[in-house]
């Protein structure tokens, strides 16, 4: 099971974390702490596993960012070190070559992603189409949600003339 | 698409973008914090949209590690918001922000319920994602039904059901018993029958949790996952968008293999064959390709192929093929692939018996711990510390050694401990351990634990041949420039101790002993100083005729710290300079050391509780035990030729003559009667070596006192001393058979009569699997002794109490089972005569302070010894013929027969090997067999036997039996009346008298063996 997914820019700055496990606010400032000082000075050309407090975690790094998850000892590291990957392809579809600043100014959709990709720690969906049309789906959602909003206001606006 | 569509936040990043140090982004935060806080509080209510804006800042911040402790409640009252957008915004942050303990999550609790109830298919999606991801305890017991039927109805559409299942899945997580086995299991196996991959896909990670925890409900979807592989491997049916670089999802494929690794095996032949069809395919088929992504996703297929091969214990052509793939990735120029070669190399060292073959990689293995990656340093010296065994334990531990100077900081506390520890279980011989250690302290004393040096003064006060060797080692680094502390510790003590064995070799004068001792003596701390001390004193204790220049320097040095203000140092400096003015007194105070009781290595305990630590609930664990649970897999990791040298603690090995616990009582009463140890001390075993260590260096005691001692005074402390080992005081009289057996015995009899192998007996730290081969009068019988524990098991004995028809020779037993390792015993039997006496094997063995003793039946029964045979009709009436009457032909009315229809009956017949003749009888309620029967004294004989059965009374039956042999038809009749009287654990009846023309056997009376099983 995954137990947290982090994404850090080689700076060191988050730009996304989840929790599967129950970790208090606490703990999961020193755990990004941890990491970060143990994967941003792994050199290039080493395996993408890193050993940790009984755990592991599995990352790449794709530009200036590094996607981690931290998993069981014995779960399968390539799998999820490919579910990093097929989460990156979601969203370089979605935003369409996502950078980093796209995941700095659009953090919540970035989280909107990984929820229907991830639930409880494990893959909930491998079909990148299917992912990208509940995705639309949703975004249509709330933008009707607004047009009603405000066709309701110009409603109001326009009888209190 | 670089805006967020809502300005304020938009603006808010920004600017903490903009801010040129940690000092102003606080400053921005706290600021906005201070709004958002106003604005929560404002007496004017938000409207949705500032809302949601205020919790994504809020959000924001808080994943930039900074605390925010209030606005939670907003975020949580987003999810009531009777719009999408909003309760999007709430659900989201709401699981984000605050985990599965927080309390306003139970506020949530019904609001989530409505959603998930409710009709609204994006509403339920929102509710169970947020439920999968931090979805408490609470939550599982008032849900779990809902999620349930949403996972499970026909008219949610896939999106909703896949959320379902994993939202399932994490409150079955939180509270197992909120999925109800009995109703759930068939609706689990319907679920893997799903055509759409996502649900497939949660369905089966459900599946997994599901049998981690009990397999057994649910055999009925082990053909479901191996479907799942063919469909997947044949790319049956499998959409596009579900192929990932061109493989059919690998995570699906992982995923089905993994589950299937929970069934200890997999029996149905049909379904084992298209499986390992699969996995065959896999394993050959799987190429380095150029693309990353798919050369990963291709690999992960590949590993878990490899682990459930390892698991289903395939055939050796097969297993040997996974250790030359691994062999072939240890030593590729790709980093992942050689991390997990290693890594699995590990793991089939724990389930397999490929020892032999896994060190042909050696050489490889030792090269990858000095690769430049940690990771897989840390591989390869977990594969070297898996794989040491006595053959190759010099080169690994040698390499671990050499390597301890240019490790990394991180792993040298590691790499010490377990050089240490293969040093301890695997020495050709005991001055290499003593080389190993002191090499070991010289090179990373600082990693070096006080468990470690304690370990080796016990080993050289322990043998007497090793100790002029340690003190002149110990002698030889004094030498060095500067020694770390601790080897000044370990080498301070072994010289004071055994300097005077030195005696006459240079440089090794009492005088000059001291000299170089206590140059060392202003670099040490106040812990070491007592140590030094005791060694001053016990040097001039030696020192005959006296030296009073000698003994000038060491009183100057005693009256120097009795004003010291460690009260140790102070005490000991009074104390031996008292004692030492005592003249040849101090002879008998100050003698040696006495050995110390035996006990389980501190080292290999510490080892061991880091492992349970880190490893509690792992399935690798769990996996492992299963396979050690179900069959016969050999995991002996050593020699199985019964010769148990150097196997286990060392120290087991070398202490003459005396067992166990009276040796441990004796040496206790020593310590008593020393007045060190007035009490036994219940702690691990690692404080009360201190104790032993240090305690009576402070104040030792006469020996005379210990030579007078009656041993008989103490009885009362025997065993004790060693339960003070496990930290668990176990009272005296409950120390034998305190271990419940797993399962039924009898019943395990009962079966292995009918098959040749599985298991004989099982308890929680033993198990006992047999496999058997039978030709003719003949027949090799292989025990397996499995250690299901990770510390050995001590003082195996198994004793075989054949009954006189058998000759039963059975090899060396092992005195230690070495920590989860499997040791075979083969056991060669030779039938002479016809009986249906059982041999009982009576097994004991020692954990802990329990002595555990049990009697087995062998099932190396009469039927063993029948080969089935089918004759034609002429035979068989031409020899039912000649073979007229008692004693040869004997027949008898059986009563209270339990009811069998004559096609079980059959069957019953053929699994005892009498081959069954259909037709030779024309009457259709009776059934006539045959088998030949061999033993020593009679040629392979021929019997038959006829049944006339009566369908009105199925309790009732006429049985006739006839062979050239009295003895023989009687034992066959008798046995097969039992069989039928007494199907399957009935105990067995008392044997009837046998007839007066009967050869009797009157050994067979007084037989142990005999009298045994008729007991059992």
């Amino acid at each position: 099971m995954i137990q947290f997914v982090l994404l850090i820019s080689r700076q060191g700055k988050v730009r996304l974390t989840k929790w599967y496990s129950p970790y208090t606010q606490k703990e999961r400032s020193k755990v990004i702490r941890e990491l970060s000082g143990v994967i941003l000075t792994r050199g290039p050309k080493l395996c993408n596993f890193v050993e940790w407090r009984g755990l592991k975690v599995v990352y790449k790094r794709y530009a200036s960012l590094y996607f981690c998850m931290c998993i069981d000892q014995d779960d399968n590291e390539l799998e999820v070190l490919e579910i990093i990957h097929h989460f990156v392809e979601i969203l370089d579809r979605y935003f369409g070559s996502v950078c980093e600043l796209d995941l700095i100014f659009n953090f919540h959709k970035a989280y909107y992603v990984l929820d229907e990709i991830l639930i409880a720690g494990e893959l909930q969906e491998s079909s990148k189409k299917t992912v990208a049309r509940l995705i639309a789906a949703q975004d249509s959602l709330v933008e009707t949600a607004k047009e009603q909003a405000s066709s309701i206001s110009n409603i109001i606006a326009q009888a209190t003339k | 698409m670089a805006l967020s569509g809502m300005r304020g936040l938009s603006v808010f990043i920004s600017d903490i973008r903009n801010c040129p140090n940690k000092e102003q982004e606080r400053l921005r935060v706290d600021k906005e914090l201070g709004n958002i806080r106003t604005r929560f509080k404002s007496e004017k209510g938000l409207t949705h949209y500032e809302k949601k804006k205020y919790v994504w800042k809020m959000l924001y911040i808080h994943m930039l590690g900074y605390d925010v402790d209030f606005g939670h409640m907003e975020a949580v009252s987003l999810i009531s918001a009777p719009k999408y957008p909003e309760k999007q915004v709430g659900y989201i942050v709401t699981s984000s922000l605050l985990n599965e303990n927080h309390d306003f999550l139970r506020l949530a609790i019904n609001t989530v319920r409505n959603d998930i109830i409710g009709r609204n298919e994006t509403f339920q999606c929102l509710a169970l994602t947020m439920v999968g991801n931090i979805g408490g305890r609470e939550f599982s017991e008032s849900l779990a039904p809902d999620v349930q039927k949403l996972l499970i109805s026909s008219s949610c559409r896939p999106l909703v059901r896949k959320k379902a299942a994993l939202c399932l899945l994490r409150l079955y997580r939180k509270n197992p018993d909120v999925v109800n086995i009995d109703g759930w299991a068939d609706r689990m196996a319907q679920l893997l029958d799903e055509r759409d991959l996502g649900v497939l896909t949660s369905s089966t990670s459900l599946l997994v949790a599901l049998v981690s925890n009990n397999h057994e409900a649910y055999w009925s979807c082990l053909p479901k996952c191996v479907k799942i592989l063919e469909r997947l491997a044949r790319n049956q049916d499998i959409p596009q968008e579900y192929t990932y670089y061109g493989i059919p999802s690998p995570w699906l494929q992982v995923k089905a293999m993994r589950a299937l690794q929970y069934f200890p095996t997999i029996e149905d032949p049909n379904i084992r064959r298209s499986l390992f069809e699969v996995l065959q395919r896999i394993l050959m088929g799987t190429d380095v390709v150029k693309n990353v992504n798919k050369n990963n996703a291709s690999h992960a297929v590949l590993f878990e192929a490899l682990a459930l091969v390892m698991h289903l214990d395939a055939e050796k052509e097969m297993m040997s093929q996974c250790v030359a793939l691994l062999g072939k990735f240890i030593a590729v120029r790709e980093p992942n692939i050689r991390y997990l070669g290693l890594e699995n190399m590990s793991r089939m060292l724990m389930v397999t018996d490929v020892h032999d073959s896994i060190k042909r990689h050696q050489a490889q293995i030792i090269t990858s711990l000095k690769d430049p990656d940690i990771s897989i340093r840390r591989r390869a010296l977990d594969l070297l510390y898996g794989m040491c065994d006595v053959s190759n334990a010099k080169d690994i531990v040698e390499e671990l050694l050499q390597y301890l100077s240019t490790a990394d900081f991180a792993m040298r506390e590691e790499l010490s401990l377990k050089a240490a520890i293969l040093a301890e279980k695997f020495a050709p011989d005991l001055s290499w351990y003593v080389d190993v250690i002191l090499q070991l302290i010289d090179k990373a004393g600082d990693f070096v634990s006080d468990d470690i040096w304690f370990r080796v003064v016990q080993f050289v006060t322990n043998n007497e041949d090793l100790q002029p060797y340690a003190a002149a080692k110990a002698r030889e680094y004094l030498d060095k420039p500067a020694i770390h502390e601790t080897m000044v510790k370990v080498s301070a003590y072994l010289l004071g101790e055994y300097s005077h064995l030195l005696a006459r070799r240079p440089g090794c004068s009492p005088k000059e002993i001291f000299t170089v001792i206590h140059e060392k003596l202003p670099t040490v701390s106040t812990t070491t100083i007592p140590i030094l001390l005791s060694t001053y004193a016990k040097i001039l204790m030696h020192t005959q005729p006296a030296d009073p220049e000698l003994q000038k320097i060491v009183w100057a040095i005693f009256n120097k710290y009795e004003s010291c203000i460690d009260v140790e140092i102070q005490q000991r400096a009074v104390e031996y300079f008292a004692l030492s003015k005592k003249g040849a007194a101090l002879m008998d105070i100050l003698a040696e050391m006495p050995k110390f009781p035996e006990r389980q290595s501190a080292l290999l305990k510490k080892a061991e509780d880091a492992e349970v630590d880190s490893a509690e609930q792992s399935a690798i664990k769990l996996r492992a035990q299963q396979q050690m649970s179900n069959a016969l897999v050999v995991t002996d990791q050593r020699p199985a030729n019964g010769a148990p040298q150097t196997v286990g603690e060392l120290s087991l090995v070398k202490i003459p003559s005396m067992s166990g616990d009276q040796h441990a009582s004796t040496d206790q009463g020593l310590s008593q009667a020393n007045g060190t140890l007035t009490t036994v001390d219940p702690q691990p075993a690692s404080v009360d070596l201190l104790g032993d260590l240090l305690g009576p260096l402070a104040i030792e005691g006469p020996p005379g006192a210990a030579v007078q001692f009656e041993p008989n005074a103490v009885s009362g402390l025997e065993g004790v001393p060693s339960s003070a080992d496990y930290a668990a005081i176990v009272p005296v009289g409950e120390q034998t058979n305190t271990v419940q057996p797993i399962g039924n015995i009898n019943e395990r009899f009962y079966a292995l009569c009918l098959k040749d192998s599985g298991v004989l007996y099982e308890d929680p730290n033993i198990q006992i699997g047999i496999k058997a081969e039978w030709r003719a009068h003949q027949g090799r019988l292989v025990l397996f002794l499995g250690n299901k524990n990770t510390s050995p098991l001590v003082s195996v004995q198994a004793l075989i109490l054949p009954p006189v028809h058998l000759k039963i020779e059975l090899s060396l037993v092992p005195e230690t089972i070495p920590p989860r390792a499997q040791v075979q015993c083969p056991l060669e039997l030779m039938n002479l005569h016809p009986s249906r006496d059982v041999a009982v094997l009576e097994f004991s063995y020692k954990f802990g302070t329990n002595m555990v003793n049990v009697k087995l039946r062998l099932p190396a029964v009469l039927n063993k010894f029948l080969q089935p045979i089918s004759v034609s009709a002429e035979e068989f009436f031409l020899q039912w013929r000649s073979l007229s009457g008692p004693p040869l032909k004997l027949q008898e009315v059986v009563r209270g027969v339990k009811p069998l229809p004559l096609t079980e009956m059959t069957s019953l017949f053929n699994s005892f090997r009498l081959t069954v003749c259909p037709g030779l009888d024309p009457n259709p309620n009776n059934l006539v067999a045959s088998t030949t029967f061999y033993s020593e004294s009679t040629r392979p004989m021929l019997c038959l036997i006829r049944i006339e059965t009566d369908p009105a009374d199925l309790t009732q039956l006429r049985m006739t039996v006839a062979s050239g042999d009295p003895t023989l038809t009687f034992e066959l009749k008798e046995f097969i009346k039992e069989q039928l009287v007494s199907i399957p654990t009935a105990s067995r009846p008392p044997a009837p008298a046998p007839p007066a023309a009967q050869p009797t056997n009157p050994a067979a009376l007084t037989d142990p063996g005999a009298l045994l099983a008729g007991l059992l």
